[in-house]
């Protein structure tokens, strides 16, 4: 069993002179929510999509779900899962032949996609509306439905990123209920996001300022040592 | 393999979803075929035209009789001065005038010498000159047979035109419309296709997944490999029943050829979307980069001898240049793979050179 989910050691992306990810080191244990958060332009970005394999890092040595970054990307993209932060399923396709599509781009056979799908249908009550558009769904289902989608292969880690950009609190809550449901069955949620009571919901969060990551613990540790009284304030200090 | 039939099933399914393309799709050749050959043609019926006759006499009644009994040409009016021939070509009513001299059976019997006055409206010129040309035949054959045979000393010129022997339009435009919509279809709608993944995010989605982008490349086309194939039928099947363009040689290296093709303009459309960040950049590269020279300097419309040096040299790099010469070599000619190999390899050279620069492009993006 491996206990860590992610580990990143000195990991550095560079664009030309521009570091853009300076030598970054972090641990994402397994079943772990792990909140990445910093500024526009601090290198989220990139840090995640070097992690799903989508840029190559120009240094440094990752390891995802047990799997080496540098080696085995092609077998890492088996086991990860990926939300961004456009929405991104097929608009002019129905709900199931989303799920269906998604199910068979990850190889699934066809009895486990109709389970599959009938079992996403079923957590977000959408039975009734399986044969509709997916363009005509309210944002919020949307952005649930999507992390179902990403979920549909039991990947063992789960990239968001800000997965719940543009809706309302109460959506979000929803939306956070699925993470937490996702974690506690061991699945790691490597989550991304603006909204600083989000971050109060994960395990741990790192902060990442100008390529580097100026803080990492749980968000009571971080109050802690910044003497805040909420993740706002210790991220402002930290930005500014 | 599983993956790559989801794939091509969700290609499908956008395809189908959007009726309105679809019908655009599989319109646009049937409306481009009734157009060009109904429309946009150097042939003719019903021209209108005048005569002047100053003779009045049988022999002159029997040309005027001759010429218009062909169905060629219709006689609008017979205006007894020059002045007023002039009106009629200023007003457009008249495209071809035929000045008939006074004394003209009389003179073509005892001088053996007479002649005709053919003015025609060089505004139009391609219509001016096939004007001329079909009445001077007429004529021409008109005198064989009042003088019996061929006068002595002339020289009798017999004109053969092998392949299309009656100069039916359709043995042109069928070819051409068929390289048009292949290309339209197959380097218009894929480069759009993956654009639109670009521009809402899905994309990205689909590089995470385990799909190698080989295979997200192949199920993208695949589809419209399908509807290109099916629209090349549809206009060749048009072209065999309505305007009687046949196929002499071969059918299995007619679809061998159009296959290639579309396999060059798929390239193509690939390499317009490694470059397009949109969809409307794709649109615009394909509209000006590919369907506007394609249309015009293929020798679809205009002959490529003919053309400047410059335009020539521009027309050796279009696609639709080759497979128009294929197309018209199996189909007119009836020519086989010995004589046509040699298109059919620049193609095939095309497509592998607009292969590996996407290749390269994609790299570059994805470090």
């Amino acid at each position: 069993m491996i206990s860590n989910a992610i580990t990143a050691s000195n990991l550095t992306k560079k664009f030309g002179n521009f570091t853009a990810v300076d030598n970054i080191t972090f641990n994402v244990k397994r079943g772990e929510v792990f909140g990445f958060l910093g500024a526009n332009g601090a290198g989220k970005t990139t840090a995640i999509k070097m992690l799903i394999g989508l840029s190559k890092p120009s240094g440094g040595e990752a390891t995802v779900a047990g799997l080496n970054l540098m080696t085995q990307s092609e077998k890492i993209k088996e086991r990860i899962g990926y939300m961004s932060q456009k929405f991104s399923l097929y608009e002019d396709l129905t709900i199931r032949q989303n799920i269906n599509f998604y199910g068979g781009v990850y190889g699934l056979k066809r009895k486990d996609i109709r389970t599959k799908t009938a079992d996403i249908l079923a957590e977000l009550q959408l039975e009734d509306k399986a044969d509709e558009k997916v363009g005509g769904l309210p944002l919020g289902w949307k952005q649930r439905l999507s992390f179902s989608v990403a979920n549909v292969h039991d990947p063992d880690v789960v990239f968001l990123d800000e997965p719940t950009g543009g809706v309302d609190p109460a959506t979000r809550r929803q939306f956070w209920e699925m993470i937490y449901a996702a974690a506690s069955g061991g699945r790691t949620i490597f989550v991304t996001t603006h909204y600083m009571d989000e971050a109060e919901y994960c395990d741990r969060i790192s902060i990442m300022v100008a390529g580097k990551i100026a803080a990492l613990g749980t968000p009571g540790e971080l109050k802690e040592r910044f003497a805040a009284k909420s993740m706002d304030e210790v991220f402002l200090r930290l930005v500014r | 393999m599983r993956s790559f039939l989801a794939f091509v099933r969700k290609e499908f399914y956008h395809i189908l979803r959007d009726t309105r393309t679809l019908l655009i799709i599989l319109g646009m050749p049937i409306a481009q075929v009734l157009i060009f050959g109904y429309a946009v043609t150097n042939e003719f019926r019903n021209a209108p035209i005048a005569v002047i006759d100053q003779s009045h006499d049988e022999l002159s009644r029997e040309l005027i009789n001759e010429i218009t009994a062909t169905g060629y040409f219709n006689l609008i009016e017979q205006p007894p001065t020059t002045d007023q021939l002039d009106a009629l070509f200023r007003s457009g009513d008249v495209k071809l005038g035929i000045i008939i001299p006074p004394n003209f059976e009389e003179d073509f019997f005892r001088q053996k010498l007479t002649s005709l006055q053919l003015v025609a409206d060089g505004s139009d010129p391609n219509y001016a000159t096939t004007l001329i040309n079909y009445s001077t035949q007429i004529i021409g054959s008109f005198q064989q047979r009042y003088a019996g045979g061929p006068a002595r000393y002339q020289i009798g010129v017999e004109t053969q035109l092998v392949y299309n022997p009656l100069l039916i339009n359709a043995y042109n435009f069928i070819p051409g419309v068929v390289a048009i919509i292949l290309l339209l279809i197959s380097a218009m709608m894929t480069s759009l296709t993956i654009a639109k993944e670009k521009e809402m995010g899905t994309m990205d989605l689909l590089l995470v997944s385990p799909l190698s982008p080989v295979t997200i490349i192949l199920g993208k086309v695949t589809p419209y490999v399908f509807l290109a194939m099916i629209n090349a039928i549809i206009i060749l099947v048009m072209g065999y029943f309505i305007f009687e363009v046949p196929v002499v040689g071969s059918l299995v290296l007619l679809f061998a050829f159009c296959l290639l093709y579309v396999l060059t303009a798929l390239s193509l459309g690939i390499f317009i979307s490694t470059k397009a960040a949109s969809q409307q950049a794709a649109m615009m590269g394909s509209l000006f980069t590919l369907l506007m020279p394609s249309m015009l300097l293929s020798g679809f419309i205009f002959p490529i001898d003919s053309m400047p040096w410059p335009l020539q040299q521009i027309s050796k790099i279009i696609p639709a240049t080759y497979f128009i010469e294929l197309l018209k070599g199996v189909m007119l000619k009836g020519l086989g793979r010995e004589f046509l190999w040699q298109p059919a390899v620049v193609l095939a050279g095309m497509t592998i050179v607009l292969l590996l620069l996407s290749w390269v492009n994609f790299k570059v993006r994805t470090k």
